[in-house]
């Protein structure tokens, strides 16, 4: 969706060129009715969802209003976090933070962890990928540590670095590494005869291959593992800082949850929802900007 | 005549497990510099295997490949090859596409001032100069090929191998595109090894005619040369009678080997 909506700008642009270029291609649209269109364009893309979630607040709120209900409706959510929500920043020592510093701290975790989990998983993908016999050692055991469930790794983590800190960022790290190794190793591995026949005949050496070949060639592939990775480093920190504590979203969370605030869980979880949507947004756009043209016609 | 590029006794195997074919037996060629040899037989009579082997992207198992009575046996761009669907790196523009080879091959040699100059002078030859900053998926079949075929001069190999180069072109194109090859090879001189199924193309383009025996184990079969003067028009061609009598020759050779692996 967010691709759609940057491709729509250079027509944005055309738009205002001066008129006399107009004057010249008769054929073209005028400017008025081309907005015309893409306001209608957004219409369809943002009108639906709109309504669609409407209607989820008016059901919600039609539930949880009678009394005796467990949880609250979304009127009282925003009356009871209002001052979460209006004030974000605030910063009162140790945990007593605003949300966006939660948030911020959640988010500086897994930049480490997935960056690590980015580095290396391209890393042991090409290897994988490249050579049969590093395929035949290590795939199998790859296969069998990527089913252990995140948090699994968290005692141990704790056990190691006897540190919450490293730990999470261990456990984004573990988590988050296996789809882009195998994702990367599959990329590798469906480089194209063609492309290997180029090389060796322009005779690139190892690391020109790798940067001009190999990377460009697995991109697509690479990109749909990182862009899992992301999703799963974000469902990781969440549960992870349940347990450590600290500042983060997680135990942002867990805390309400301890004092009953239910409405401020609530309002986390939407919080939640839209940063991990962003995140992996980011990544897809990123592959769309680097992979342009790597689609072989 | 003294040989620039000779396959000296090639035999090739390919084994796989505990099987094991014979895929060329006692290969033996010479050609001299600026020769236009055309190499045809049907498919899987191993004439790929064959160019492999010059380009050095397959090792003969037996017997070798001199090129300047030296012995090459790895891939190098003195050796460069048209490939038959273009190869173009898609995410590279057209002009990066040829960059690729000329980066390598005159890091030293030429100025980058030089290089950029000497790619749009490459380009140029093919006809190419306008497509410079497209990707491969924005331009024909037969351009991308030109490109292949800029790639592959912009190397100044001492011996350019073209595989099926117009295979995969329309009838149309193809014609074009081989006028234009003639062309380069008049203006250039380079030595050319070309694989071909199509016997027209063959006796238009070379002056010698490599024909194949049918795999497995195949060799060449016999060796016809073309003495037709350059340059040579399309049109007039279609009426000559060495023209046709080499055609003609070279399709009883195909068609009695043809009826022969049928019976077989």
């Amino acid at each position: 969706m967010n691709v759609q909506a940057i491709k729509t700008e250079p027509a944005t642009a055309l738009a205002t060129t001066p008129a006399p270029v107009v004057a010249f291609s008769p054929k073209r649209t005028p400017a008025l009715d081309r907005y015309g269109k893409m306001a209608r364009e957004v219409a369809v893309r943002v009108v639906p969802p709109l309504i669609v979630f409407t209607l989820l607040m008016i059901f919600w709120e039609l539930v949880c209003r009678r009394a005796g209900s467990t949880l609250p409706p979304p009127s009282k959510v925003f009356q009871d976090t209002k001052e979460l929500i209006y004030h974000p920043f605030f910063d009162n020592g140790g945990t007593d933070k605003g949300l966006f510093w939660h948030l911020y701290a959640s988010l500086v975790r897994v930049a480490y962890g997935y960056l690590l989990a980015a580095v290396a998983g391209i890393a042991l993908g090409t290897l994988v990928g490249q050579s049969v016999w590093a395929m035949r050692g290590l795939d199998p055991i790859f296969q069998v540590l990527r089913t252990i469930p995140p948090l699994a790794w968290l005692p141990l983590a704790l056990a190691a670095f006897r540190d919450g800190q490293p730990s999470a960022i261990f456990v984004i790290f573990i988590t988050s590494i296996w789809p882009i190794i195998i994702n990367t190793a599959v990329g590798i591995r469906n480089i194209p005869q063609d492309y290997r026949n180029v090389a060796a005949v322009v005779q690139l050496n190892p690391v020109e291959f790798f940067t001009k070949v190999m990377l460009p060639a697995a991109a697509p592939y690479i990109f749909t593992g990182l862009r899992i990775g992301i999703g799963l480093s974000w469902l990781a920190i969440i549960a992870a800082e349940m347990l450590i504590g600290g500042v983060g979203i997680g135990f942002f969370i867990w805390d309400a949850w301890n004092s009953s605030h239910i409405s401020e869980i609530i309002l986390a979880l939407f919080y939640v929802g839209i940063v991990g949507f962003v995140l992996d947004r980011m990544i897809a756009g990123l592959g769309k900007l680097v992979t342009h043209g790597t689609s072989v016609s | 005549m003294k040989p620039y590029l000779k396959l000296d006794h090639v035999d090739k195997v390919f084994t796989r497990g505990n099987v094991s074919s014979e895929v060329l037996k006692d290969v033996n060629l010479a050609l001299a510099k600026g020769e236009y040899v055309s190499i045809i037989g049907h498919s899987g009579c191993g004439k790929s295997t064959m160019l492999n082997i010059i380009a050095g992207l397959t090792t003969a198992t037996m017997g070798c490949v001199l090129l300047e009575d030296r012995e090459v046996n790895s891939p190098g761009p003195d050796r460069a090859v048209v490939f038959q669907n273009h190869s173009l790196l898609p995410w590279l523009t057209v002009y990066q596409n040829v960059q690729l080879g000329v980066d390598k091959v005159f890091a030293k040699s030429k100025s980058k001032a030089e290089r950029a100059a000497w790619i749009l002078h490459n380009l140029n030859l093919v006809q190419m100069t306008h497509a410079k900053d497209k990707r491969p998926s924005e331009i024909s079949g037969g351009m991308k090929q030109r490109v292949g075929i800029a790639r592959a001069l912009a190397m100044e190999p001492k011996v350019l191998l073209l595989d099926e180069p117009f295979g995969a072109l329309d009838a149309l194109t193809r014609a074009h595109l081989q006028d234009s090859v003639m062309a380069l090879h008049q203006k250039l001189g380079n030595t050319i090894v070309m694989i071909t199924h199509d016997v027209d193309e063959a006796v238009l383009l070379s002056d010698r005619i490599v024909m194949m025996t049918n795999g497995p184990s195949a060799t060449i079969g016999e060796v016809l040369d073309v003495p037709l003067a350059r340059p040579r028009k399309r049109l007039e061609l279609a009426t000559d009678p060495t023209y046709l009598k080499c055609r003609k020759r070279v399709l009883e050779f195909l068609y009695e080997r043809h009826r022969f692996v049928e019976a077989a």
